[in-house]
């Protein structure tokens, strides 16, 4: 039993409720930073949109991975490969047919949002089959390889000028080389109103706004509102995994990460269960990708670098692999400490010192160190270089949690691997009654059963 | 699973319905000979781990593959289950040419083994061990476990697994470790665990692989009176292990391996008095 | 032998290994393509030449860093993804020497220390070069080798070696965080500019059929530093007491423990050995490009682990084949793809091997 499983059993609606409460936790922390510096209502806002895209991105991305890796066992780092592939065919679907002198280099075929996503998922799967079908056999470091390879493949790719412009069904498109995409469809919250009549309804709710946020409230709704929808999908996506895991489906994954071959001997066909479980994983993380590029504007290859991928890793190694209700809270976790807080502290900073030169290098910096123990330079360069500390932060917490908490920063959790509770059915009961008083879990594992129990039956 | 065909012939009729229960759903083997083994050949590297071995296991036996360290026994029961693909020889199980085929395929079938050193899955508990074992489970497709209304049938399933698995638990005295990581458990329940899931999954024959070894005398005792309990109920038992008093005393049929061929075969009298095989045994450093 | 034993043998192969044999068309295709593009005058035999050398010195390089993650991969029993930025790590600290001594008197001396960050003194203007200042040079790969060898084993002894028993992926994600914080850590320090390093070496133009192939004085340093540390190894795999207990425990840790061969001597020795071949690679492959940046190290990892997987884990031989078929690959491929694939073409060659041939060229022949 472990610390985890004693809060969530303590929490109020469980899982959910520890879920919410880590949330809470964290957007408290937030407005309270904003409070102590005197942030105005919008900046609050915007901070709390920003953190929650983040916490929505990680949160689905770590539950993807955690389909691959916490059930199935498979070492995939190339997480990132497979989001690229995702939003640049949705981009290539989505994108308005091209138009000379517009400000988009290439166009697209010019569908509607929706198909643009699904064409991308089925492509990141589609990936996912190539991959998986030969590489599934390998041992685990060799796939951590080959996964890796594959994701710089597809991001050296989408940087080369050979696929920069092409024509497919008579239109004028292209992955736009190194330079990136613009991403110059409607935006997705407009279409997704749109789509179900409510875009009017919309608009007059963000007029509505104005009462908070007098000037110009529209970015700071939609931020709000696309964090929302994000928060939308981590749900979704945790239902589906969730129902996933919990099931005969979910047991053989669980199976072939224990052992394959004993899955095997056991009439599993453990390669369809594998390839099956990477598919599903890759076409989520291609919906993650979708979803956290799609409102950014633009595209650029070097966005997909393996950088991405290991934060993924960390957030689920944070919140315990295996679980998904972990992978949610490592998630949330590293996006509201590791990823955003750094950077919140960066800007608390320069918000209240404005006018602080930090030195230029690392010379300038450590120089009046030495020299004069002056240590104000060398602290300015510190959180002057912030985003380059934060890495080697997160590097050192990844060392930490394999150390000291290789299960999670949470701990171990038991999610039974079936539709049904497994305890013994109650007409099942009734009928042995006398078979085995002693319904309590031995936990030693010391005493044979032949010893422990000499009520059989059988004679 | 009431889609199990009924047995056919009578030494497979069901036994001793009360200590069962239902999960003992009938065994089919149509075959007087349900396992043929012919001209098994395989080679690691130049060494010849198996040279041409031929023999047969009668349907609702207990059969003993015994044979001096190096004879071949794990290599053949590998080649048999699909572990490893012989290169040349067949297998037919059942009347149907089972050579070559993934280790799952030949599991559908109706074969299936118990590994040497238990290997329990041991992040999962002794219940999901279980669950796992039952073939062809409805909810082992993903769309019918995740799609709401359709899992409403996984559902039910589960709910007829579970009440097997319970009997098979109560059967094998291991109930009360249910609920309990199969990664705590000791050599001896692992090795009831292995075999228990192993009968989970409907097969007609059992290939166990030293089912004894590090397993203490008391329980021993156990599982020897489980085997004969289910073999007597048309299961047929193909076993090996070094323990030779345990098989002379145990199996009414004897192959005796030797440098990856069959040395010899008979009953248990006939290979104690056997010189050659006194001879392998000695000669191979017992 | 008969035409028609031949032809059922060449069905039979084709049957049995349909890889090789769709791997032997496309490579009679490949080379079909460029004998033609050298008759039709195309391809040019110089520029061929100029593409092999390229790769030759890429492919030394990638050998000498692979022999280290090679032995470390099989006697630690892990992929180590931290090696990258040690290599990076021997280049910084090899330089920040070069830079010391070479310019000592000429600029500050904290920005010779830093290797010029952010501009502040340039290699070229200090006039580096292995003829130009030959000790600032040799001194800078000792300390390369020295401060690689240091780092490798306080990594080892306060991150890796607690950890040793548990399995080659908690390893390999542990090695993952020591990456990132080695990485980062040296942006930090020394900045994340791309610094020009060396003066323009001089060199000599070899006739080529058609054209010339130059060869500068740094290419000549490489190659004979790199095939000397090489033969080094392997003399010392095959001639001493130490190199023995490396190939058992490579082998087998367990039978190593067994039969009394002091296991965590010979992980030291792994790492030592390992870490100065890594720490050179590292200031030889800046050497030669003549830039380096906080990534340089990093962008060859994968190019190694392509190596290594190539040759067969645990193969120094291999390492060093592995290093330079991988290196001829990168540079070679663009005479037949965009040069933007020629890095995928490495992977292409790695993924193709490890589904045809898993174990790797020289398998079966650890550290040997």
């Amino acid at each position: 039993m472990s610390v985890r499983d004693d809060i969530a059993a303590r929490m109020p609606g469980g899982d959910a409720g520890l879920i919410l409460a880590v949330l809470a936790t964290a957007y408290l922390l937030y407005v309270l930073a904003g409070v102590v510096l005197g942030y105005d209502l919008r900046g609050q806002l915007n901070s709390l949109a920003t953190l929650t895209f983040y916490i929505g991105v990680f949160a689905m991305l770590s539950l993807a991975l955690n389909l691959h890796w916490g059930y199935t066992g498979l070492f995939n780092i190339g997480i990132v490969g497979f989001m690229a592939v995702g939003v640049y065919v949705m981009a290539l679907v989505s994108k308005p047919t091209f138009v000379a002198g517009g400000a988009a280099q290439v166009g697209g075929l010019g569908l509607p949002l929706w198909v643009g996503i699904i064409a991308g998922m089925v492509a990141a799967a589609v990936l996912g089959f190539v991959v998986a079908l030969p590489a599934l056999r390998l041992r685990a470091d060799y796939l951590a390889i080959v996964t890796i390879a594959m994701s710089e493949i597809v991001r050296f790719s989408f940087l080369s000028g050979d696929l920069q412009q092409f024509q497919l069904f008579g239109s004028k498109v292209g992955f736009g080389g190194g330079s990136g995409l613009i991403l110059d469809f409607v935006p997705p919250l407009e279409a997704l109103f749109q789509s179900v009549g409510l875009w009017g309804v919309y608009l007059g709710f963000v007029d509505a706004t104005k009462v908070i946020v007098p000037t110009n409230p529209k970015p700071v709704v939609d931020g709000l509102v696309y964090g929302l929808l994000l928060l939308t999908f981590v749900t979704v996506f945790f239902w589906l995994l969730k129902r996933t895991g919990e099931s005969p489906f979910g047991r053989v994954l669980k199976a072939i990460r224990e052992d394959e071959d004993v899955a095997n001997a056991l009439g599993k066909d453990t390669d369809r269960f594998k390839i099956k479980s990477f598919m599903l994983g890759c076409a989520l993380m291609g919906l993650a990708g979708i979803l956290w590029l799609m409102p950014q504007g633009a595209v650029t290859p070097n966005f997909f670098r393996p950088r991405v991928t290991f934060f993924v890793w960390i957030a689920l190694i944070i919140g315990g692999a295996g679980s998904n209700t972990g992978s949610v809270l490592g998630g949330a976790t590293f996006a509201a400490l590791l990823y955003q807080g750094p950077r919140y502290f960066q800007n608390l900073v320069t918000t209240v010192l404005p006018n602080l030169d930090s030195p230029p290098g690392f010379g300038q910096a450590i120089g009046p160190l030495i020299s004069q123990l002056d240590p104000v330079p060398f602290l300015l360069y510190t959180i002057d270089s912030i985003r380059q500390l934060q890495l080697v932060v997160m590097g050192l917490v990844l060392i930490w949690l394999m150390h000291n908490r290789p299960e999670g920063l949470l701990g171990h959790r038991k999610e039974t691997a079936s539709v049904i509770s497994l305890s013994r059915p109650k007409a099942a009961a009734a009928a042995t009654d006398g078979g085995s008083a002693d319904g309590d879990v031995q936990t030693d594992g010391g005493v044979d059963v032949a010893d422990n129990n000499g009520g059989v039956d059988d004679e | 699973m009431s889609d199990a065909s009924q047995p056919v012939d009578d030494v497979a009729t069901k036994v001793d319905e009360g200590a069962l229960g239902s999960f003992a759903s009938g065994v089919q083997t149509t075959e007087e000979y349900p396992l043929r083994v012919e001209g098994l050949r395989k080679s690691f590297g130049g060494i010849t781990a198996v040279d041409g071995a031929t023999f047969q296991v009668e349907s609702g036996s207990l059969t003993g593959l015994i044979g001096p360290n190096g004879a071949g026994k794990s290599t053949t029961f590998n080649l048999i289950t699909g572990m490893i693909k012989p290169d040349a020889g067949t297998v037919t199980f059942n009347g149907e040419d089972i050579t070559g085929l993934d280790p799952h395929e030949v599991a559908n079938r109706g074969m299936v083994r118990t590994f040497q050193i238990a290997r329990e899955l041991s992040e999962m508990t002794v219940l999901e061990n279980m669950m796992l074992a039952p073939q062809r489970q409805r909810g082992e497709e993903l769309w019918r476990s995740v799609l709401p209304g359709v899992r409403n049938d996984v559902r039910e399933q589960e709910e007829e697994l579970l009440e097997r698995v319970w009997e098979v638990l109560d059967f094998f005295d291991i109930d009360h470790i249910a609920e309990e990581y199969a990664g705590n458990l000791s050599g001896g329940q692992r090795k009831l665990l292995e075999m228990a899931r192993a009968l989970l999954t409907d097969p007609d024959m059992l290939l166990l692989d030293e089912p004894f070894a590090g397993v203490n005398p008391t329980l021993e005792k156990k599982l020897l009176e489980h085997i004969h309990e289910l073999r007597e109920q048309g299961y047929t038992f193909l076993l090996v292990e070094h323990d030779m008093d345990l098989i002379m005393n145990n199996c009414e049929h004897v192959i005796v391996l030797h440098q990856g061929r069959v040395l010899t075969e008979g009953t248990p009298d006939d290979i104690r008095s056997n010189e050659e095989v006194i001879e392998a045994y000695l000669g191979g450093n017992v | 032998m008969g035409i028609a034993e031949t032809y059922s043998r060449g069905r039979e192969f084709a049957i049995e290994r349909p890889f090789a044999l769709v791997l032997g068309v496309i490579a009679a295709y490949l080379l079909g393509d460029l004998l033609l593009g050298l008759a039709t005058g195309q391809t040019q035999f110089a520029d061929i030449g100029s593409l092999a050398w390229d790769g030759l010195m890429r492919g030394l390089v990638i050998g000498l860093a692979g022999i280290g993650l090679s032995m470390t991969y099989s006697i630690l029993n892990f992929a180590n993804f931290s090696h990258g930025d040690y290599i990076t790590a021997g280049a910084f600290s090899g330089w920040s020497t070069t830079y010391l001594l070479a310019g000592l008197g000429r600029a500050d001396i904290g920005a010779l220390m830093l290797v010029g960050a952010g501009g502040s003194v340039y290699g070229g203007t200090l006039g580096i070069g292995m003829l130009s200042t030959p000790l600032a040079v040799i001194a800078g790969i000792v300390v390369a080798g020295g401060f690689t060898i240091l780092l490798s084993l306080a990594v080892d002894r306060t991150i890796f070696k607690p950890i040793r028993d548990e399995g080659g992926i908690t390893l390999l994600i542990t090695s993952i965080g020591v990456a990132f914080a080695l990485r980062y850590l040296m942006q930090f320090v020394f900045g994340s500019d791309v610094r020009g390093t060396t003066a323009q070496p001089p060199s000599v133009g070899l006739y080529l059929v058609d054209g010339t192939v130059f060869i500068d004085a740094h290419d000549i340093t490489l190659l004979v530093i790199a095939s000397g540390l090489m033969l080094g190894v392997h003399l010392l795999l095959q001639r001493t007491k130490l190199g023995k207990a490396m190939r058992a425990m490579a082998d087998n840790e367990d039978l190593a423990r067994i039969t009394g061969i002091p296991t965590e001597r010979v992980v030291r020795s792994t790492w030592i050995i390992g870490g100065g071949l890594t720490g050179i690679a590292g200031y030889m492959f800046i050497l030669w490009k003549g830039t380096l940046g906080f990534n340089d190290g990093w962008l060859l990892l994968l190019l190694i682990f392509a190596a290594v997987i190539l040759g067969g884990i645990g193969s120094i031989y291999g390492a060093i084949t592995g290093g330079l078929v991988i290196g001829l690959t990168a540079s070679m491929s663009v005479l037949w793809i965009p040069s933007a694939f020629a890095r995928a073409a490495a992977f292409v060659v790695m993924i193709v091997i490890l589904l045809v041939k898993p174990s790797g060229l020289f398998s079966g022949r650890s550290t040997a």
